[in-house]
């Protein structure tokens, strides 16, 4: 697997988040997903990116081009230095209905791609990581 | 400071949502709305956002809590022109946006509130109140 | 391997490209696989020279290990995709296409023979890299074939799978997607996508979903079912299932699918009234006169 092309952004403003969710758009454009894929893998990196800013006091997001034998993808990855995630497994457990959890949107989110990985300690941080494949 | 533009038409509101809005924009809109109704007695809150390519957690929130607050104040919201890419995204999300109401089109979504306004006050929503 | 960088074919290349190529030529014509039925000898000619160039081209850097993926081959590369799928037009096999390249191995392998006569470690070594180089060169145009014959079969399956679901307009605001087969997870989110692209595009608030012509349905079926009314509700319009067999109707409570408050209806025709009564209307016999 071969990385075509990255970007890194600061998340800093919410500014910065909408940036996030061009850049994305932009390359899954690139890649030639369909347009529900494009809007489900643009609003999955707007939820990350926004947890990345609420929730983690700020951080960076990287956009990562990937090429494959036989196909290509886009990769986001999400990091911050926050105070970290205690409990993962519940996190990624819906909390939208019942109006409770971090409203993390993470278990949504991790619906709208192919791939997802999260790695997050109480006191250091958290990354998550997305990728959606053509 | 930026802000989306609320227009008065009778006893409506009208917004239109831009394209990509930042949760700034969207946070100030909701208090902007808010205010629009308690000022002008507004009954009825159209919301179109056929522009929007993407409605996450935060988007879909604002909403609901646009429509939530409004009911308090005795305005009824609908949300127009929601694509089918964002449709089939949100189901995916889990996301049902409870107490929203929502129509195909502009047109529906006046037809809809000219109803629910005209059962409201009992006689015809273009009825101009004094201001 | 410091053999590697032994190498002589690239020497042999650049001294008797000519020769080798009038052999080559020679040795096509001559062999029982020639089809001259499917291309002229000009082209065959044509093809051979411009591989050969490009070879030799690409063989001077003296790195053969890397002919799939190294920069130097990348023009080589072009050459056999475009021969590949032209000879696929044409009508030639995947093999016929690869036995182009095979049939340059006794050439090479001649002036190989002479170039290490009395050196029988190097003369071995350096047909292992020939005959290695050649069937790399030749695996790879069965694999643009492949490639291409996928890029058409994926081609027709999409056309049939929008054949296969025709969203039609039963009346003013009422379509309906009459179902037929088995629903797939890729059918059911082709059908979900068209479906809903013509509610927005025809205004239509009420959709009926047909599924008399669908044999069975599973957990994942009724899932994307529920999904697809979800989503069109949340749009502003709302859908009616009908046409539910009774073995159908005895899964979804087997499997313990909750419909939640989707209409259902047994008779498309059910549906249908359904749908003009939401919509306000209302059939009456005609006065006669």
């Amino acid at each position: 697997m071969i990385i075509e092309r990255n970007e890194e952004l600061e998340v800093r403003t919410s500014t910065d988040v909408a940036r996030v969710r061009q850049v994305v758009r932009a390359w899954s454009v690139e890649v030639g997903f369909s347009l529900v894929d494009q809007t489900k893998m643009v609003t999955a990196a707007s939820e990350l990116a926004r947890n990345t800013l609420e929730h983690g006091g700020g951080g960076t997001a990287t956009v990562l081009l990937l090429a494959e034998p036989g196909r290509r993808g886009v990769r986001l990855v999400c990091r911050d230095e926050g105070p970290g995630i205690a409990d993962v497994a519940t996190a990624l457990r819906d909390g939208y209905s019942t109006g409770t959890g971090l409203g993390l949107g993470l278990g949504g989110a991790r619906r709208l791609v192919n791939e997802f990985a999260i790695e997050s300690q109480k006191g250091a941080g958290t990354t998550v990581t997305i990728t959606r494949w053509k | 400071m930026e802000r989306i533009p609320i227009l008065k038409m009778g006893q409506l509101l009208l917004v239109t949502i831009q394209v990509d809005m930042h949760d700034q924009l969207a946070l100030t809109l909701q208090e902007d709305l808010t205010e629009r109704i308690s000022l002008t007695g507004a009954k009825g809150v159209l919301i179109d956002i056929s522009s929007l390519e993407v409605v996450d957690s935060f988007i879909g929130r604002m909403l609901a809590n646009i429509a939530g607050m409004a009911r308090v104040l005795d305005a009824e919201t609908v949300v127009v022109g929601m694509q089918p890419a964002v449709a089939i995204t949100l189901v995916e999300l889990g996301l049902s946006l409870p107490g929203v109401r929502t129509a195909l089109n502009v047109e529906r979504g006046m037809a809809f509130l000219h109803g629910a306004v005209d059962h409201r006050l009992g006689g015809p929503a273009d009825d101009h109140r004094a201001e | 391997m410091t053999a590697q960088a032994a190498t002589k074919i690239p020497e042999i290349l650049e001294r008797d490209e000519a020769q080798i190529l009038t052999e080559w030529i020679r040795h096509q014509q001559e062999s029982a696989g020639r089809r001259r039925d499917l291309i002229s000898d000009r082209d065959l000619e044509r093809q051979s020279r411009e591989f050969l160039h490009l070879l030799r081209e690409a063989t001077r850097g003296g790195d053969l290990g890397d002919s799939n993926t190294g920069a130097a081959f990348g023009r080589v590369r072009e050459l056999l995709a475009e021969v590949s799928r032209s000879r696929g037009l044409q009508g030639f096999s995947p093999s016929e296409t690869a036995t182009f390249l095979f049939s340059l191995k006794p050439v090479l392998f001649g002036r190989i023979r002479e170039a290490y006569l009395k050196d029988a470690e190097g003369l071995f070594a350096e047909l292992q890299r020939a005959t290695e180089l050649l069937d790399r060169l030749g695996l790879y145009t069965t694999e643009v074939y492949q490639k291409s014959r996928e890029q058409v079969i994926a081609r027709q399956q999409a056309d049939m799978l929008e054949l296969s679901t025709p969203v039609v307009k039963l009346w003013d605001g009422v379509l309906a997607l009459p179902m037929i087969g088995t629903l797939d997870s890729a059918r059911t989110q082709v059908v979900m996508e068209t479906l809903l692209q013509r509610i927005v595009e025809t205004g239509a608030e009420v959709a009926i979903l047909d599924i008399t012509g669908v044999p069975t349905v599973d957990t994942l079926t009724a899932q994307h079912l529920i999904k697809t009314v979800t989503a069109a509700r949340l749009m502003g319009a709302d859908c009616i299932i009908s046409g539910i067999r009774p073995q159908i109707a005895q899964t979804i409570v087997h499997l313990g699918v909750n419909l939640g408050d989707v209409t259902t209806k047994a008779t498309l025709a059910d549906a249908f009234a359904v749908a003009l009564a939401r919509r306000g209307l209302q059939v009456q016999r005609a006065a006669r006169g």
